[in-house]
């Protein structure tokens, strides 16, 4: 295959300015952090329906901000190329157009992957027993959402043209997809506005499927196996759309 | 696969944004191991030209192949045969200089052996061997410049595109790009299109050069040919009683569009310098005394004034750059 060589020189120039931005692994991990740490632990008393307490039950949820933030601002990260020139390099080469998505994809997907990684060791800290069985469920689980969610940002980039209106897009599409996704609390227990509201949202789905991986015996919105077709089917839709946008010629 | 002799040809090709023609009705023929130089203004369409041939742009009307292959039906082919340095900067100034060499082998799915010995082949070249592994960003802007030459070369393009390869570099600099490019040049079969609205830089590269003005070719041919086009060179006589000596400069052979004004004579001849003596020795003759007498050899940039009646304004261009590049840099 010609063009998995292709994908691979994509997704590793990715990995290498990841590794090169210290100070960004760093600042994004103080965030979920204070999630767990603090509000977790301020919230200790608060009765849930799974996971024990709050704080394990909040701890899915956390990874999947944590997947949420890195992937959206991986995708969104090539109006930066954009702007700097590089992305001429790659869209005059002889590479097909899904190819630099499916690039991209990986690349920020893996991002977002050794960041929410790096949250796992935490698990026994919050009262959740992480069986090493599952852990390839959650892996998995992982790298499909953060697939979805860096096309997504890609898509954004697109659509966006500038960086100007990067701001507006966290405050009224990113922020609400986390706030609106149960990762904070049950949906179950929601008035009916925000749960209809969470229903549409694609992340509820993501965030409730790792909740699955992450409890043995957890019940979910809806059959796991529709979080799952919904979760992998976003991801084909937000690369699909991806390759459509990049493929288009001015 | 390559047909012929013709690297690139287009037939009348032409780009339209809404209601500005960009490229009006181009038609070209260059052949292989040619280096052609687009000559022209800011907003002339040279860029938007070498878009089109390299299928970042899609024509509105007409056609071109590149390498043979048909640029909107093939843009597949057409990448694989060409080679870009563009105007802006297009490296990834997070990564190494291999790293950006390593990333465009992968991008042309070179062979990996191949990809580790032409980074040092092409990196030599350029003079930037001991630079290999240093961030791009350390780099100066001359050395950027000539790392997106060495790129452009990486996976052996049969066509190679420079779209105002020095522009915004100190004349050191450029010198040192221009002789890079000569050395490629003598080097043989590769073809290469050089956009430009430096004349000395069309003048001293190109083997023929297109005036490009509004989209539209005005003239092509060897620099040679069009600035002989103008009728040779002009000589400035500045002396006394300039009518007189006027009529009897227009009475010699080889004088052609004599005028006098404002205590000046100019006159159009074919060997500037064996003519100079001849006005000399008429002036004295008749007791004319000179003051000063230049000659000047025409310019591309005559020839562009010639065929499109407007000066080349260069430092627009330049000033433009540079405010882009301040830009980049201060919001990064």
């Amino acid at each position: 295959m010609r063009e998995l060589r292709k994908i691979y020189g994509i997704w590793r120039r990715e990995l290498i300015r990841f590794a090169r931005e210290k100070s960004r692994i760093a600042s994004s991990l103080a965030a979920p952090l204070l999630w767990l740490v603090v509000l977790g632990g301020g919230l200790q008393m608060v009765r849930i329906p799974v996971g024990g307490n709050y704080q394990s039950f909040l701890y899915p949820g956390i990874i999947g901000m944590t997947i949420l933030f890195t992937s959206v601002f991986s995708g969104i990260s090539v109006i930066w190329d954009r702007e700097f020139g590089f992305l001429k390099e790659i869209l005059v080469a002889p590479v097909a157009r899904w190819s630099i998505v499916l690039g991209k994809a990986m690349g920020g997907a893996t991002a977002a992957l050794i960041q929410a990684l790096i949250l796992l060791p935490l698990a026994p800290l919050v009262g959740v027993e992480l069986s090493l069985a599952r852990l390839p469920l959650v892996i998995m689980l992982m790298v499909v959402i953060a697939i979805g969610l860096t096309s997504t940002g890609l898509l954004i980039a697109s659509l966006m043209g500038s960086m100007e209106g990067f701001n507006l897009i966290m405050g009224f599409a990113i922020q609400p997809m986390f706030f609106l996704s149960g990762a904070l609390f049950p949906l179950s227990g929601a008035p009916e506005w925000l749960r209809v509201i969470s229903y549409i949202n694609p992340f509820t789905y993501g965030v409730d499927a790792l909740r699955w991986a992450v409890f043995a015996g957890f019940t979910t919105l809806v059959p796991v196996e529709a979080e799952l077709v919904i979760v992998a089917g976003f991801a084909v839709a937000m690369v699909l759309a991806c390759s459509y946008t990049f493929g288009r010629k001015k | 696969m390559t047909s012929g002799v013709v690297a690139i040809e287009t037939r009348d090709l032409t780009k339209r944004y809404g209601s500005l023609v960009a490229v009006d009705q181009l038609n070209l023929s260059i052949g292989y191991g040619e280096v052609f130089g687009l000559l022209g203004p800011n907003g002339a369409g040279k860029t938007t030209t070498i878009s089109m041939l390299c299928t970042i742009a899609m024509p509105s009307s007409g056609a071109a192949s590149v390498n043979g292959f048909d640029i909107a039906r093939q843009p597949d082919m057409v990448r694989r045969s060409i080679g870009i340095v563009f105007q802006d900067p297009s490296l990834d100034d997070r990564l190494t200089a291999w790293e950006n060499l390593e990333l465009h082998g992968c991008l042309y799915d070179m062979r990996r052996d191949d990809v580790r010995k032409r980074i040092g082949e092409v990196l030599e070249l350029v003079g930037l061997s001991d630079r290999a592994r240093s961030l791009v960003r350390t780099y100066s802007g001359g050395m950027k410049r000539r790392l997106e030459l060495a790129r452009g070369l990486m996976h052996w393009p049969r066509v190679l595109f420079l779209d105002e390869p020095t522009l915004g570099l100190d004349p050191q600099t450029r010198e040192h790009i221009w002789q890079y490019i000569e050395g490629l040049v003598k080097r043989g079969d590769m073809t290469i299109v050089l956009t430009t609205h430096y004349m000395e830089e069309a003048e001293r590269l190109s083997q023929r050069v297109a005036i490009i003005d509004h989209g539209r070719v005005q003239v092509v041919d060897t620099p040679a040919n069009l600035k002989n086009s103008l009728h040779g060179d002009v000589i400035t006589v500045q002396c006394t009683l300039p009518q007189i000596l006027g009529e009897k400069l227009t009475a010699l052979t080889g004088a052609s569009n004599v005028r006098a004004d404002g205590g000046l004579v100019r006159l159009n001849v074919i060997d500037g310098e064996r003519f100079v003596p001849q006005v000399v020795e008429l002036a004295r003759q008749v007791g004319i005394a000179i003051d000063s007498i230049s000659i000047h050899r025409p310019t591309l940039n005559d020839v562009f004034l010639h065929y499109t009646g407007r000066d080349m304004r260069s430092e627009d261009a330049d000033s433009m750059h540079f405010a882009r590049a301040w830009i980049r840099r201060t919001h990064r």
